[in-house]
């Protein structure tokens, strides 16, 4: 099975926003190998003709009506906020996209 | 201030001589159900900022997604009426990418298992030619949140020292249409993407299911274009124009691309698989940001919902359901009306049909509702820039003043006073008329009297008319019309001084 | 200015060890007073809890008002439920609208959520008094407890071994006598292996069965709220309180709950099948833990059960196809830690952009074992590797639920050890993942299929001297049948022991 790399730790941290270590790199790409090549096992099954099972429940449609419920006071859902300004979340500079 | 060098063009004509064109759009429509995609808040959106979000749209740990039925309702009617198949049973999945405007940092979309697949469209170009647009899919998803840009000069990002976020718009319902890549349109690529979405907005109004205002961001459009040498088949790379919003700017944007291609093309370059913005003031397009690494999206599908599966039955209700689709309602008016082609393009261009459609459902003849809508109101519209829907007046009031010009109380010069008044604001037809004292002077003996004056004024246009000359009457009824403050039927006065001089008609 | 709440040592003494449908029916009848009850386990918090850490918040104040509101009920004379009244800890994973909400992680360091989660309205509509939150493996990730952001809890059994995880908060506050009740969840094992290494009851429900709207997501399509105990009876009657239809989980089944009151007040496992699994035992399995598990399989067959033989090869592959899919969901789930709308931020200095900021804060904010489930689901899900991990692992899934289909042809129940060691020392495991993740062998299948299992103490492991779990397996939506084997095992079981097995625990 495939031998995980710092790199490729590198690139899932970025994938995932994490700022890891350096020794972190190492650590994790010893690790996950090791729990890559164990879970890889799975593949077994790979060539069976059954269908894939995403979830336990066997239900379909299950929906709303299109009706207004109450939503939170703009203090609410900025009561959690690290930082807010003009009732809106306050965020540093996003970076992206001109 | 753009800091962006216009590339080198290569012109229209020959990049047309030398290179097919392949489209691909991709419309985001917001739909106007009352409340978001995956939880009750509301849609209308108020001015005050994160007034209209709860635990699921914010994001909150622990908080769970429910689907809108209404926005499933409209996902269907919107794959129907682009002839697509609705999908028997179907998911929701998690698109994962970082972005501060998106709550959970997943969008939750389709992905392999859209509700709508494999339809067309079939939209009209200027000309009248019917050109078929293949569609690909239209799958539901969520909208994000807003962002502001708080002290960089342009209020865009680049520069800014901080964003604020206002999340009353996520969460919202989007149904996105994509069309399979729009191939053999050649030099008519960039009408045909201008011409498509048109229609699919038409089509989205006539469901009942958006307004669809582009001005406000309800619908929003991607240009994807790459193009091959002619001859080959053999698609180029793509370059994404995103939220092109104007159907001028998709027009625009596809012209600009095609140059901008064929000039890296011909010159021997490549072009980079990129993400595009468009500049509404210059009609040209930029290169977005490089990514460091490939977007993997890392699609699953969403755990915290069920399979969607429309029951055929109720697919089947809905198809019976659907209104008579925009085309098809302008080739049956073509004909109702008797009118050209390209008559009711230019109605269609005016924005005119579905008011003057309602003029005739309040009873108005046909030729007449056309001829206030597209004359006196269309003016005024575009006067005032304004679209024609937007005027104060309505259907059932144009119909009245038709009704008033067919019954003789007013003519046209009296009417388009009414018109005015109403326009102005001063109340329905009636009131204006009231109150500005607008009636056709129908006194015979006055009629006659304003008539023997003319004749014993104007010696000289009575000896013409008496000569044969009977076109000169025309002067006589002017003069009548004038004396009479414009409130006669002109019509009859033009009887009357003919009768009276002993002359026929013709 | 608390009443003095250790005027009474023997009378506090007595109303702890009291089981939930006591003190109900002591309130009701006017014996006890909530306040009493409330106080007595106040008091025993205050004065364990710093050697066990159960809990991460005590809501003292919380828990009085509504023990006092329920005091105000009986004297009006008002009918009570079946829990009013009764203390409960709840596991930090669900949010408590006012009161803090940590999930065991930095990241949401003082957090107060905005809403209550729809079980914490159903406590409280059932007048039970919410004591306060507690301890957890940050984000239910973990078999040991920890990994919390917040410290290890320790078994009340001895202090220096692990009360099992995630939920260990929740089961050190039952065996510690801090709490009749408590409130855990079972993504992969988290409510029955920690009961099982405490000696106390677990329940995991049908999947679907108990509303996850205000429980912070693990793994959506494998987590499941349930309640934990020190009887049988009592879980039942948490289990009742809490299911049910929600409409604001799509996930929810909308069908009555199972009649597992009434099951648990009759037990009997009398003409019942009963499936003992072979995957179930071999290699990593505990000699004193098998000893005991055989036992159980004859005191069953005493107590007139059929005992079945079964094959479920593709059990081998559950860990497997566990450690794919919940870390995919879990990957997915906590990219809303972000730094930008609650929680901890990291780096907002003005000279990092809200990208740089979100990498900082998760960095800084999360453990290494939810660093690492949440890279493993992103290479899991990511494009090229898809099909082999996530897409075989949810080809494992289905074959699992057939072969639980299959077994449930031939037997009731399957009953099996619930884990595969006893509590092993804290530290040992904890930087092994591989080997810490083998303590839920026994538990994953059940979460895998969604049906409904539950742990309950079979005696002490005889080489260390430590609780022994077993566990009954029922399908989706017979978790009735849990509580009537379980009730009749715990039956014979304490009348073999001549008490409740807790009470072999070594005082605190
Ligand atoms: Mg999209
Ligand atoms: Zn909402």
């Amino acid at each position: 099975m495939p031998g995980i790399t710092r790199e490729e730790v590198a690139h899932l941290a970025r994938l995932a926003r994490l700022e890891l270590k350096p020794e972190e790199l190492d650590h994790f790409a010893g690790q996950l190998d090791d729990i890559i090549g164990a879970v890889a096992r799975v593949s077994e099954v790979a060539d069976q003709d059954v269908p894939p099972t995403s979830h336990p429940l066997p239900l379909t449609n299950v929906m709303r009506a299109d009706e207004v419920r109450p939503s939170l006071t703009p203090e609410q859902a900025l009561s959690g906020a690290p930082a807010q300004e003009q009732q809106r979340f306050k965020v540093p500079q996003i970076l992206g996209e001109e | 201030m753009t800091a962006t060098t216009t590339p080198e063009l290569l012109s229209y004509e020959d990049a047309l001589a030398t290179y097919d064109p392949v489209m691909g759009l991709e419309v985001h429509v917001e739909l106007g159900t009352k409340t978001k995609m995956f939880c009750g808040c509301s849609t209308e959106l108020k001015q005050d900022a994160n007034s209209q979000t709860c635990p699921t749209c914010l994001g909150l740990p622990g908080a769970l997604p429910v689907v809108n039925e209404t926005g499933v309702e409209s996902a269907v009617k919107i794959g129907l009426a682009l002839n697509c198949s609705i999908a028997e049973w179907c998911r929701f999945a998690r698109k994962n990418y970082f972005y501060p405007d998106m709550p959970k940092n997943f969008q939750t979309s389709q992905y392999d298992e859209p509700i709508a697949f494999d339809g067309y469209l079939d939209v009209q170009l200027e000309d009248g030619e019917v050109f078929r647009v293949e569609i690909e899919r239209a799958h539901m998803e969520e909208d994000t949140g807003k962002s502001t840009h708080v002290g960089g000069a342009t209020g865009r990002i680049h520069g800014a020292q901080h964003s604020l976020l206002d999340y009353n718009r996520a969460g919202i319902p989007l149904i996105e249409i994509v069309t399979k890549p729009i191939v053999g349109a050649g030099e008519r690529a960039p009408e045909v993407a201008k011409a498509y979405v048109a229609e699919l907005r038409e089509v989205i109004r006539a469901l009942g299911v958006s307004e669809a205002r582009m001005e406000q961001g309800q619908m929003r459009c991607d240009v994807n274009l790459s193009l091959m040498p002619k001859g080959s088949e053999k698609f180029g790379t793509r370059s994404e124009t995103k939220n092109v919003n104007s159907l001028r700017s998709v027009e625009r944007a596809a012209r600009f691309e095609i140059q901008r291609h064929a000039a890296v093309l011909s010159s021997g370059g490549s072009i980079v698989q990129e993400t595009r913005h468009f500049h509404e003031d210059e009609g040209t397009t930029t290169s977005g940001r490089v990514k460091e690494e490939a977007e993997d999206y890392r699609y699953f599908p969403e755990p915290d919902l069920v399979p969607v599966a429309p029951p055929r039955e109720w697919v089947e209700q809905l198809r019976a359901g659907l209104p008579e689709l925009p085309l098809a309602q302008r080739n049956r008016l073509i004909a109702e009306w008797g009118i050209s082609a390209h008559d009711m393009q230019s109605i269609r261009n005016a924005g005119a049909i579905a008011p003057i459609v309602a003029t005739i459902e309040a009873g108005a003849d046909a030729a007449s509702a056309r001829k206030w809508w597209m004359g006196e109101l269309a003016r005024s519209a575009n006067e005032q820039g304004v679209d024609l829907a937007a005027l104060p007046i309505t259907p059932v009031q144009v119909a009245r003043v038709s009704e008033l010009v067919a019954k003789g109380d007013l003519n046209d010069k009296l009417a388009r006073q009414v018109i005015d008044g109403v326009l102005k604001g001063e109340g329905t037809p009636d009131e204006v008329v009231d109150k500005r004292g607008l009636k056709v002077v129908s006194d015979e003996g006055a009629l006659s009297a304003a008539v023997d004056e003319a004749i014993a004024g104007n010696a000289g246009i009575v000896a013409k008319i008496q000569s044969g000359k009977v076109a000169a009457a025309g002067a006589l009824v002017g003069a009548v019309m004038k004396a009479t403050r414009g409130q006669a039927d002109a019509a009859r006065v033009k009887e009357l001084i003919l009768e009276k001089l002993g002359v026929s008609e013709g | 200015m608390t009443t003095e709440t250790t005027d009474n040592t023997e009378n506090t003494v007595n109303i702890i060890k009291l089981t939930a449908a006591e003190i109900a029916a002591e309130i009701a009848a006017g014996e006890l007073t909530a306040v009493q009850v409330t106080e007595a386990h106040l008091a025993r918090i205050e004065a364990v809890d710093e050697k066990v850490h159960a809990f991460l918040h005590v809501d003292r104040e919380g828990a009085l008002a509504q023990a006092r509101a329920v005091d105000e009920k009986v004297e009006r004379g008002e009918k009570l439920g079946p829990l009013a009244g009764v203390p409960l800890a709840l596991k930090d994973i669900f949010t408590t609208e006012g009161v803090p909400t940590t999930v065991g992680s930095k990241i949401l360091e003082g957090w107060i959520p905005p809403y209550d989660a729809t079980l914490v309205k159903k406590l409280k509509a059932a007048d039970v008094v919410i004591l306060g939150k507690t301890n957890m493996d940050e984000f239910a990730m973990g078999s040991s407890t920890e990994n919390s952001a917040y410290g290890p809890t320790g078994n009340p059994w001895d202090l220096t071994r692990i009360p099992g995880g995630s939920g260990g908060g929740s089961s050190a506050s039952l065996a510690a006598y801090e709490a009749p009740l408590a409130i855990g969840t079972d993504t992969g094992g988290s409510i029955r292996q920690p009961a099982a290494v405490t000696g106390t009851v677990g329940v995991k429900p049908t999947y679907g069965g108990v509303s996850r709207f205000g429980m912070v997501a693990f793994s959506s399509s494998l987590d499941q709220g349930g309640p934990c105990a020190r009887t049988v009876l009592d879980a039942a009657l948490l289990h009742e309180a809490i299911a049910g239809h929600d409409p604001l989980d799509s996930t929810s089944i909308d069908a009555p709950v199972p009649p597992v009151v009434e099951a648990a007040r009759n037990g009997s496992v009398r003409g019942m099948r009963v499936g003992v699994v072979k995957q179930f035992r071999g290699e990593g399995y505990q000699a004193g833990v098998v000893q005991r598990f055989d036992e159980s399989v004859e005191l069953l067959k005493s107590l007139g059960a059929e005992v079945v033989e079964l094959d479920c090869p593709t059990f081998d592959l559950a860990l497997s196809a566990y450690y794919l899919i919940a870390p995919s969901e879990c990957s997915s789930n906590l990219a809303r830690f972000d730094a930008m709308r609650y929680g901890l931020r990291v780096g907002d200095d003005g000279t990092h952009s809200a990208e740089e900021v979100t990498a900082l804060t998760r960095e800084a904010g999360f453990g290494p074992e939810v660093k690492r489930r949440i890279m493993l689901g992103t290479y899991a899900l990511s494009s090229g590797y898809y099909d082999a991990y996530y897409g075989s692992a949810q080809k494992v899934r289905t074959l699992i639920t057939r072969e639980f289909e299959a077994a449930f042809e031939k037997v009731d129940v399957i009953v099996s050890p619930t884990t595969p060691t006893t509590a092993f020392p804290i530290g040992e495991r904890a930087d092994d993942p591989m080997a810490m993740y083998l303590a839920d062998l026994c538990t994953i299948p059940t979460n895998l299929a969604g049906n409904a299992a539950m742990s309950l103490p079979c005696g002490l492991a005889p080489e260390d001297g430590l609780p022994v779990g077993l566990q009954i397996i029922a399908p989706a939506m017979k978790d009735d049948r849990l509580y009537k084997v379980g009730a009749a095992v715990e039956a014979a079981f304490v009348e073999k022991w001549g008490h409740p097995l807790l009470e072999e625990a070594p005082s605190l």
